[in-house]
């Protein structure tokens, strides 16, 4: 039977990792991430979980160790923050050139200066073009379930591509919740032992992380391409195994009650759960309006994203991170790009808020409906709007 | 044991590639001649040479031999002409000429 317990988001995570069976966790403690090294830390000290837990010196280092533990084919985990991710920077394209399927753990958080341990997506951002498969949870049982489902997608012949599993820092890191833990016995159904088919052995030498000359990287960073954007099908596949199993189903693009709206709201991470609720509000008082969730951020899910809100007059997004000088939030530039071409398409409003730390409430959404809708009806002078900034924000011009 | 070829040139297309550009074959190094990044060669003088073994040692790229007569010679498929032979040698016996000189 499976059992409904309380967990906050981090020891979800840290429970999926023990279930998953992994051999190999190298991790450096970092706010808001620290509750995971060290429930897995435990679990391997008390004997829960036979694991090497190496204790390494930086987040490159422990990255830098991932690395090594998965060209020898084990099940590798780890897990970060903020400037943890920043330091780990150089290793996070490594990996994923080198088709490591490494799982990672993101409790995202803000970017300093000034200093903040609170949360945002600035450092999901910063790594968006690293060649990772990345989803984004809303709530705790998403951080234990995506974390499952990264090793049985990343692992897969057809993928062998690191994954992050990106969750808020605080917002789901340290808040508990009620989680459904399944029986190893599923888990051990849906993720069997894992064979990395290049794995390094004394048998058969060969060479991982060769020199690359101008006459051979172009031909190397295209087939890395072609082989991550292929991924997504076994993604959505793998979420239809998962849902098959597990009873829970999952959507690279997931929309909440959007038939027939007029005004759709993107958001990603655990504020959907808040912007759900401020849809309900809206709803009841008949408004056309509902929204998106965007789980799977890469490989970009253009098809899915584009059949999503092709009906609505307006689609608003709402970033958690500021592209400095940019055209907008960083996922309301790909959502512009990926729509541009499209026929037929909404306006796209893209809203910044909830920055380090700062927190989105039910009224701030409806918020951000009104005005997305007001700024569609009258124009605005500027390239994107704010919400629960202290101070009229001007100036956001080329 | 099947001949070992380099995976480079005009016909060796993206699709080519291994999964992760991992080289699945080993000691396939020793089919890419390295030599041609050269501007100067160690040209080794016989008659001053005692035969010693330092610039075999100290050959940071494995590019000088041992010849069976106990004399060494480079070997110019990897020779970079870094010059760390024509330094060490005691007796002065290499020296290093420019690639286009004769």
């Amino acid at each position: 039977m499976s059992k409904r317990v309380g967990l906050e988001a981090s020891f979800a995570a840290a429970e999926a990792a023990r279930m998953a069976d992994v051999d190999v966790i190298a991790a450096y403690p970092i706010t808001p991430q620290t509750h995971i090294p060290e429930r897995l830390a435990e679990m391997v000290a008390d004997g829960e979980l036979n694991a090497a837990y190496i204790p390494v010196e930086s987040e490159h280092s422990a990255l830098s160790a991932c690395l090594g533990a998965a060209a020898v084919g084990a099940r590798t985990f780890t897990a970060t923050a903020g400037q943890g991710l920043e330091l780990m920077h150089e290793v996070v394209y490594v990996a994923s050139s080198m088709r490591y399927p490494i799982v990672m753990t993101i409790c995202n958080r803000a970017l300093s200066a000034p200093l903040s341990v609170w949360g945002d997506h600035s450092d999901a951002m910063a790594v968006r073009d690293a060649g990772w498969i990345q989803v984004f949870c809303q709530n705790n049982q998403d951080a234990f379930d995506m974390t499952l489902w990264a090793f049985r997608v990343g692992e897969d012949p057809r993928v062998l591509f690191p994954v992050m599993v990106h969750f808020d820092g605080f917002h789901l890191s340290h808040v508990t919740e009620p989680v459904i833990l399944p029986e190893q016995k599923e888990v051990d159904r849906f993720l069997p032992r894992f064979q990395y088919p290049f794995a390094l052995t004394p048998d058969k030498p060969m060479t991982h992380g060769a020199f690359g000359p101008p006459d051979i990287y172009s031909e190397a960073k295209i087939a890395q391409e072609v082989a991550f954007r292929k991924s997504k099908d076994v993604i959505i596949q793998g979420f239809k195994e998962f849902g098959d199993i597990f009873g829970r189903y999952y959507h690279p693009v997931e929309p909440y009650r959007t038939e027939g709206a007029k005004v759709l709201l993107l958001t990603m991470g655990s504020f959907s759960e808040t912007a759900k609720i401020a849809i309900d509000t809206k709803k009841n008082k008949g408004e056309s309006v509902g929204l998106i969730n965007l789980r799977l951020w890469r490989p970009f899910p253009f098809e899915e994203l584009c059949q999503a809100v092709k009906d609505a007059e307006t689609l608003i997004v709402f970033d958690r991170c500021i592209s400095f000088g940019g055209p907008g939030g960083p996922v309301s530039s790909e959502i512009r790009s990926a729509l541009y071409n499209e026929k037929e398409r909404p306006r796209v409003v893209s809203f910044i808020g909830g920055l380090g730390g700062r927190d989105m409430a039910v009224k701030d959404f409806e918020y951000v409906i009104d005005q997305g809708r007001e700024i569609v009806e009258k124009g605005s002078e500027e390239l994107f709007e704010t919400v629960g900034i202290r101070g009229e924000v001007t100036g956001i011009r080329g | 044991m099947t001949e070992k070829r380099l995976k480079t040139g005009p016909d060796f297309i993206w699709r080519d590639m291994e999964v992760g550009n991992i080289v699945t074959e080993a000691g396939s190094a020793a089919l890419r001649r390295t030599g041609d990044w050269r501007s100067q060669r160690p040209i080794i003088d016989k008659e001053r040479c005692n035969k010693c073994g330092l610039c075999w040692l100290y050959c940071p790229d494995v590019a000088i031999k041992l010849l069976e007569d106990g004399y060494y010679e480079t070997d110019l498929f990897y020779c970079k002409g870094c010059g760390i032979c024509a330094k060490v040698c005691t007796r002065e016996a290499i020296t290093m000429i420019e690639e286009e000189e004769e």
